[in-house]
């Protein structure tokens, strides 16, 4: 069981940081959205899974439909999916999310699962369940010779992404002044609403800003998974543990929790494959008896 | 001369005789399938029009007696499976249920099935349980099972030469039960199985597994799961460069699956299956008419549950009845060849031996057209590819 070379565990290590950033990416996503909102957003897996199902129309259907020059290329997606999906999140939290907010978390919970069910469904009927195949764009293809692996460049191009958006999402929370004026909004809102800030404008940016990181992995995650209705729904329980263990609302929380466990899970796969699901899950169970408020979270 | 007419007479005679021998005025036919998850590309609607296809072939009629087709989501749990056959069986007057792409959901049903005396033709359902341990004699499994598409795609690849084998197999029993049958042909060919990887069910990110495989120093890298695992595996392969050095061998693979992978990546990959729509004439003339009504071509598990449709037809038309055991006895006297079974018998223990095709991807300079996407290598003879009947059916030991 132990007789594993050092290359090929370098090599595992390395697949399991590349999981970590979507891991990572995702769950900081949701951190934001809870933060703020209260709102545990079930239907982030579904925001991830339409943002890649949009690269892959804009890439191979739209050229179809307007003719070759409306084809949409990777670098452009990139934008332009997630500020979509972005949008129809806003679209979402002022017309139904909004009105929840005063009650328990549980409807917020019940009313997400049921759009991303919608989504998956509706997805489902005009794609079919084996779904689409979606390339890197021609900068990204091949890969370098690290020695112990081949390495795909465009998984490098993802470890590098997210950790980047990780970062200047993380500064722009905890070091600008927006981020103070979120942070107090999560502590107290109705006091910050008195001294004139826009609240409700403000949740719903956040919401936005929640949909559309979920909607950059999707788009990231596009050429690595076969795009299909269900590519989110198979994450998001994963990510939710990441959230938990990490500690509901806390963003640094997420990215370190996301990275440690992409590379937790990257070892058991190594060790004993037939655990590699449910590690996650037996910390997260550990983490709720030791620390209930998550590793990096606060109790109220 | 004189003797075929008397016996042509006499079969018609006997279908006449036979009027009141149609259960409840009605034949009613069950599609039992997943109609929403994830193998509702390779069967789903799909498989319902290709009985529909099968009825109308056959005029809508039977001994006389209206054709009914009716159809439901087993959403491959075998509770929900069984609980739909139960009712059907019951009250819906249903006399035979086919398809079952979760071999689980007709193992379920078949034990209902055999207590209502009615008939079960698995057409996606491949676990070779189905024909051994757990066999009934009510059961026909009609496309094909685990061990035949393994056997064919093992044995083409240790006779090129390929004869060190790793896998990657999807933890669970249809997985092992791939895994199992694949490696008993790679070692009495003379192969060796080098090791394998369990994924969990659905996988997701295959990279850890394949990198293993990769160092394994294998030359086959066999894949023991289906549908979007396969699809996902093969697409990280490509990523991974492993198939520059190594083959990568999905031991079930629908045409469906190749279409969402495309051509790019899958090239050059060899499947068996139990039917492929651009094989002759015949198959294609029926693939046209279903891409009319569906825009899909089929996959082998839809034109299974056409021609498994047909011949029950058939069988009832000849047998003078639609009882359960008098209707599998006709099946099993019959010779099957259609537009998707070619040389085809039905054993004793529920298998439908028939010719296999050996497929090779084609490149995408290779395919003139839409769905054009497999060279037939080799048309594998049944009795080459279908595993001896399993002793642990008591059906074959009487």
């Amino acid at each position: 069981m132990f007789d594993i070379s050092m290359q090929a565990l370098a090599a595992q290590l390395l697949v399991g940081l590349i999981n970590g950033c979507f891991y990572a990416v995702l769950s900081m996503g949701l951190a934001i959205i809870f933060g703020l909102l209260n709102i545990i957003n079930f239907a982030h897996g579904a925001q991830f899974m339409v943002a890649a199902f949009l690269a892959w129309i804009g890439f191979a259907q739209l050229p179809l439909l307007l003719g070759p020059e409306f084809r949409i290329n990777f670098w452009v997606a990139l934008v332009l999916a997630p500020v979509i999906v972005g949008g129809l999140g806003i679209l979402l939290e002022k017309t139904l999310l909004k009105r929840l907010y005063h009650l328990d978390h549980l409807y917020g919970l019940l009313l997400t699962f049921g759009v991303a069910l919608v989504l998956e469904g509706a997805f489902r009927h005009f794609y079919g369940i084996s779904g689409a195949s979606y390339d890197p764009p021609a900068l990204l293809q091949g890969g370098v010779d690290l020695g112990f692996m081949y390495m795909p460049v465009y998984r490098g191009f993802v470890v590098v992404a997210s950790l980047s958006i990780c970062v200047v999402t993380w500064y722009l929370f905890e070091k600008t002044r927006l981020g103070a004026l979120l942070r107090a909004g999560t502590e107290n809102p109705k006091l910050l609403q008195a001294f004139g800030v826009n609240i409700p404008l403000m949740i719903t940016l956040t919401y936005g800003f929640g949909v559309a990181l979920a909607g950059v992995a999707g788009v990231l995650a596009a050429p690595i998974m076969q795009i299909n209705p269900l590519m989110g729904a198979n994450l998001l329980n994963i990510v939710f543990a990441v959230v938990v263990i990490g500690g509901l609302g806390s963003i640094m929380g997420a990215i370190l929790t996301g990275l440690s466990l992409g590379l937790l899970e990257g070892l058991t796969k190594v060790f004993y494959p037939e655990a590699s699901t449910v590690v996650v899950f037996v910390i997260m169970a550990v983490v709720l008896i030791a620390r209930p408020a998550g590793m990096f979270g606060k109790e109220h | 001369m004189q003797f075929k007419k008397l016996s042509v007479c006499l079969a018609a005679c006997a279908a006449l005789a036979a009027h009141a021998q149609v259960s409840d005025d009605v034949v009613k036919i069950g599609v039992l399938n997943d109609l929403s998850g994830i193998y509702s590309d390779l069967a789903g609607q799909g498989s319902v029009t290709a009985a529909r296809m099968a009825i109308e072939e056959m005029g809508g009629k039977v001994l006389g007696k209206p054709v009914e087709l009716v159809f439901a989501d087993h959403q491959n749990k075998p509770d929900v499976a069984a609980n739909l056959a139960r009712g059907w069986f019951d009250q819906g007057k249903v006399d035979m249920v086919t398809d079952f792409p979760t071999a689980s959901t007709a193992l379920a049903v078949m034990e209902i099935a055999k207590q209502k005396n009615r008939i079960v033709m698995p057409s996606a359902g491949l676990a070779t349980a189905i024909i051994g341990e757990k066999c009934t004699p009510l059961t026909a499994q009609w496309t094909t099972n685990t061990y035949a598409l393994a056997a064919g795609t093992a044995r083409a690849l240790v006779k090129e030469g390929k004869k060190k084998w790793y896998f990657i197999t999807a933890d669970y029993t249809f997985g092992h039960s791939l895994e199992k049958d694949a490696s008993e042909v790679i070692k009495a060919d003379g192969g060796t199985v080098l090791g394998s990887s369990r994924h969990p069910f659905p996988g997701g990110d295959f990279s850890s597994f394949l990198l293993k495989a990769q160092s394994s120093g294998a030359d086959v890298i066999a894949l023991a799961n289906a549908g979007n695992d396969t699809v996902n595996a093969i697409k990280q392969a490509n990523e991974y460069g492993i198939t520059r050095k190594q083959v990568v061998a999905p031991l079930l693979m629908y045409i469906s699956d190749v279409h969402s992978i495309g051509l790019e990546k899958a090239q050059g990959m060899y499947l068996s299956e139990a039917f492929y729509w651009d094989f002759d004439e015949r198959s294609r003339a029926w693939s046209r008419k279903f891409f009319e009504k569906q825009k899909r071509m089929p996959t082998a598990a839809q034109a299974g549950v056409y021609s498994a449709t047909l011949n029950y037809l058939k069988a009832i038309q000849a047998a003078g009845t639609d009882e359960a055991k008098a209707v599998m006895t006709q099946l099993r006297k019959m010779d099957i060849d259609d537009a998707v079974i070619r040389h085809g018998k039905l054993r004793e223990d529920g298998a439908l031996v028939h010719d296999m095709l050996l497929l090779q991807v084609k490149s995408p300079a290779e395919s003139k057209a839409p769905w054009d996407y497999y060279k037939v290598k080799t048309v594998l003879k049944g009795a080459d590819v279908y595993p001896p009947i399993n002793p642990a059916c008591q059906l074959a030991a009487k």
